[in-house]
């Protein structure tokens, strides 16, 4: 059973003039198979934890620690990190013009395993999780996310993360701009991906609709750079009942 | 114009003139406006004034090396070619009184004069045939000796086919190539440049489009010292249909340059340029300037022109020129764009963040920005050794 553990993280990035602070001391420990929704009004640095696990070069961190398994994540290469188990579902995902989405999740996974896979079971693997997430074949053809709609973006993203089973699945925003059928097709996926490969998740979102379909073990409230309460998936509903309001007011006070 | 190095950087119009000349330019040098087909034209070099590189034509081309090509003698005999047998494709040395010599354009600068003054027969390829015929003519035994040349591709009234020029080996060559795409024909032309590195090589391509005609030219140039190859099209009949496309990989010290013209003469004719380079090593250059002139009977022109550069290392230079000229109004549509760009660092983050390790992320991103020119080259086993020849290249690469 993995661990991922963060410790007093302190990530900074660079703005006209200067570096601003974005994570303020940040404790969160997620195990393998458990849901963990991280949830905050904008600006609150969700996504910069999101994209600090991944090792993105614009965060840089100040202080604190990452670790997987007692390994020191902050030392690896992003790609190390994806081979390490480690997966980040993107809020905006790229396109990459000239590279097919079959090309593309094959050197992923070979990547990944370290391996060819074998051809057949998986182009098998491929078509029953496309079905599974009502993508099209001829999506295989495809330039990655060249020309997708926003919709076809994060099932393309929540594909990738069923096909390279990662011990841990940051999804970052993965319901935003999605309509209720796609909400319920790709929560559907990290629940498939959870319950076969024990996925551990760490949930971010601004709202808590995407909760209906996804249950979380845990909530994180995002304020400011830190995590101003922790509770059950009980903090979830009080969320849907009173907003961020609560701890705006706390946090400009405090 | 566009040079690197430049974080990705977007030619965006209305804002200033092209740094190539334009409005607000002050210097006394800059060239008068001159509408593009009124070029003075001659078959005889000594007609054209000495060359000092400064001119428009020549100020981005490194002059020494073309030199002997401008102004000494050239040898202008038969040379070794092979051609692949095909029904209805004829291959053979023509007299320079053949009737087609001359009939789509004439030389614009000294050196295509020079060639056209030198040769003794042309090589002319015939297509007859109205199923889809596929031939090869292949260069290899040039020398590197000045060398003038003259070339026929002839695509009859509906014939179809798939021509390729493959060039190879040393060479100090200018040439000549004229291309007739009849009535109703469907040529595809391939020029691919994957000479030894020391070879130059200047050429000026001339085609015309005839009525509901389709035309499709790629020009692929990987291997030389200097590759200087500009292809002129005129749209000469309704329905005539161009695409022009180019792809190019210059390393450490190469220079290649493509100046495409696209002249819209009749009307309802249809133009797409679309070229995309790579440059990688210290004195990586490449040029490419895109003309295209709609003119005054040529109603309902769609035409759009583009060019793509990426930048893969320090000490490289771009320039991306493109041109348009209107001459009447009422058209479908006209347009044309150019960038000039590193590595998307966002691209590289995406794909190394589903494990693929960053040296293969670059090769990936690279061969998926050029394949969309490779995707056009459907000539048999082509595609898949070009594909191979862009990754040789990429070894080239420094992570």
């Amino acid at each position: 059973m993995s661990t991922l553990v963060i410790k007093n993280l302190q990530v900074s990035v660079d703005i006209e003039g200067g570096t601003k602070e974005i994570l303020k001391g940040v404790d969160l420990s997620v195990e393998q198979g458990s849901i963990h929704a991280i949830m905050g009004p904008n600006g609150s640095g969700k996504s910069t934890l999101a994209y600090t696990i991944a090792g993105h070069p614009k965060y840089h961190v100040t202080g604190g620690s990452i670790t997987l398994d007692g390994e020191n994540v902050l030392k690896m290469t992003v790609d190390a990190r994806a081979r390490a188990g480690l997966f980040l579902a993107m809020q905006y995902p790229v396109e990459i013009p000239g590279v097919t989405v079959s090309n593309f999740l094959r050197t992923a996974k070979t990547a990944i395993d370290g391996e060819a896979p074998p051809l057949r079971p998986w182009l098998k693997e491929v078509k029953e999780s496309m079905g599974a997430l009502r993508i099209d074949k001829a999506f295989s053809d495809r330039n990655v996310n060249e020309g997708f709609s926003g919709g076809e973006k994060k099932r393309h993203e929540i594909l990738q993360l069923e096909l390279l089973k990662p011990k841990f699945a940051i999804l970052d925003e993965t319901d935003s701009g999605l309509d209720v059928d796609a909400l319920k097709i790709v929560s559907e996926g990290v629940n498939r991906a959870h319950e076969t490969t024990g996925l551990g998740v760490l949930l971010i979102t601004h709202y808590t609709r995407i909760l209906r379909y996804i249950r979380p073990d845990f909530v994180h409230v995002f304020v400011d750079g830190r995590v101003a309460e922790e509770g059950g998936p009980e903090l979830a509903d009080r969320l849907e009942n009173e907003g961020y309001d609560r701890y705006l007011s706390d946090a400009s006070v405090g | 114009m566009t040079s690197a190095p430049a974080a990705e950087s977007v030619v965006l119009h209305g804002n200033k003139a092209h740094s190539d000349g334009g409005w607000d330019a002050t210097a006394p040098s800059v060239v008068p406006v001159q509408t593009r087909s009124d070029r003075f034209k001659s078959t005889d070099p000594s007609a054209f004034p000495e060359v000092l590189g400064f001119e428009a034509e020549w100020k981005l081309t490194p002059l020494k090396l073309v030199a002997p090509l401008i102004n000494d003698t050239l040898d202008g005999s038969i040379y070794e070619y092979s051609a692949t047998e095909g029904d209805g494709v004829d291959v053979a040395w023509v007299d320079r009184t053949d009737a087609r010599i001359g009939s789509t354009g004439l030389p614009e600068e000294k050196a295509s004069a020079n060639a056209w003054s030198s040769f003794e027969k042309a090589l002319a390829v015939t297509i007859s045939s109205e199923t889809h015929v596929d031939v090869t003519v292949s260069r290899s035994g040039l020398g590197s000796a000045a060398r003038g040349a003259h070339t026929i591709i002839e695509a009859k009234p509906n014939s179809i086919s798939t021509v390729v020029l493959q060039n190879n080996g040393p060479a100090l060559l200018s040439e000549n190539v004229e291309i007739i795409v009849g009535d109703g024909a469907q040529l595809t032309l391939v020029s691919v440049q994957e000479w030894d590195e020391d070879a130059i090589h200047l050429a000026s391509h001339f085609a015309t489009v005839g009525r509901d005609a389709r035309f499709r030219h790629i020009v692929v140039s990987l291997g030389g010292k200097v590759i200087r190859l500009n292809p002129s099209t005129h749209l000469v009949a309704p329905g005539a249909d161009a695409e022009l496309f180019g792809l190019y990989f210059a390393d450490a010290g190469q220079h290649i340059e493509q100046r495409v013209y696209v002249e819209h003469v009749a009307e309802h004719t249809k133009s797409r340029v679309n070229y995309k380079g790579a440059l990688n090593g210290e004195g990586a250059r490449t040029v490419w300037v895109g003309d295209v002139l709609i003119g005054a009977k040529a109603a309902g022109t769609d035409t759009y022109e583009q060019n793509r550069n990426l930048v893969l290392s320090e000490g490289t230079r771009a320039d991306s020129v493109p041109n348009l000229e209107i001459e009447t109004g009422d058209i479908l549509g006209a347009g044309h764009a150019s960038a000039t760009g590193r590595f998307d660092d966002e691209q590289l983050f995406y794909l190394q963040a589903r494990g693929i390790t960053e040296r293969e992320a670059r090769r990936l991103v690279v061969l998926g920005f050029l394949s969309e020119i490779v995707q056009k080259v459907d000539a048999g086993e082509l595609q898949d050794r070009l594909k191979l020849a862009i990754e040789a290249e990429l070894l080239g690469v420094s992570v």
